[in-house]
């Protein structure tokens, strides 16, 4: 789990160009939206696109997605949950 | 007796071939930078300015942002407008089709949402208002090339029926490697 939370923060920021963060500035547990690192509503359809070509994994609802991307960690349990076999 | 100006013309830039020009006197000039990513970031750096969401911009909308950057020096009293008191008016020759020819290449794979954003030309005003907090009227023309007669006129009709009292006007344009950028601020007369 840790190592791709690891991933999943630098491939946060390549896939949306957040070039003046490091992955050891986002936190595990710190939101990614809004009070958190400042995500917006695009960035959020660009993590919905980076989970599909990293982990070829749909989100199974749009609805899903406040919790799915709440986190670095919620990602990660999701990935976890949803990885192809 | 001759009237006096209701307005008048308070800065310019231009930012062509790796050099940028303000008010005429030369501001910036880096010609290692190959491409016009390099260019803009260096430009970026120089001006110190600390807007992380520039990093997210297409060229497009990077070098517009930019020269109003370049535009805005030495002009505090930008801030004392209201917001619906600025407008902005730009044109250019290719609207957004270097970013369209991108976006069209990555539908081939994956669709990118932040591409997709920046498919529309205005989208570069949209990123000036937002940085800079301006509401007042906005357009956007597409001219084969710099139609400073027409848009000079539009802008002064703005000024003339008071639906602004500050104006950014002009031509940024960009295709692949190719870039050009003539901004003016036209301001109301306060004397």
């Amino acid at each position: 789990m840790d190592q791709l939370m690891a991933n999943l923060k630098r491939q946060i920021i390549a896939q949306l160009n957040l070039k003046d963060l490091k992955p050891e500035d986002i936190g595990d547990d710190q939101p990614l939206f809004v009070e958190g690192i400042g995500l917006d509503s695009i960035d959020a359809l660009e993590l919905i696109v980076l989970l599909q070509q990293e982990y070829k994994i749909k989100l199974a609802s749009a609805e899903d997605g406040p919790k799915v991307f709440y986190t670095v960690r919620t990602m990660a349990q999701y990935i976890t949950d949803h990885q192809p076999a | 007796m001759q009237q006096p100006n209701k307005y008048q013309i308070t800065a310019h830039c231009t930012i062509r071939q790796n050099k940028v020009f303000r008010n005429g006197g030369l501001l910036y000039e880096d010609q290692k930078a190959l491409a016009l990513k390099d260019f803009s970031e260096g430009l970026y750096n120089h001006l110190q300015i600390q807007y992380p969401k520039f990093y997210k911009m297409d060229p497009l909308s990077k070098l517009g942002l930019l020269a109003t950057e370049v535009l805005f020096i030495d002009i505090p009293s930008i801030k004392l407008y209201q917001p619906e008191e600025v407008g902005v008016v730009l044109s250019n020759a290719h609207s957004s089709l270097d970013t369209d020819i991108r976006y069209m290449s990555s539908v081939q794979e994956m669709a990118s949402p932040a591409l997709f954003v920046y498919t529309l030309p205005n989208i570069m005003i949209g990123e000036i208002c937002i940085r800079h907090k301006f509401k007042g009227e906005n357009s956007f023309f597409v001219f084969k090339e710099f139609d400073a007669t027409f848009i000079t006129g539009y802008v002064k009709g703005l000024l003339d029926e008071d639906l602004v009292k500050a104006c950014v006007y002009g031509w940024v344009d960009v295709l692949n490697q190719d870039y050009d950028a003539e901004l003016y601020l036209i301001e109301q007369n306060h004397q």
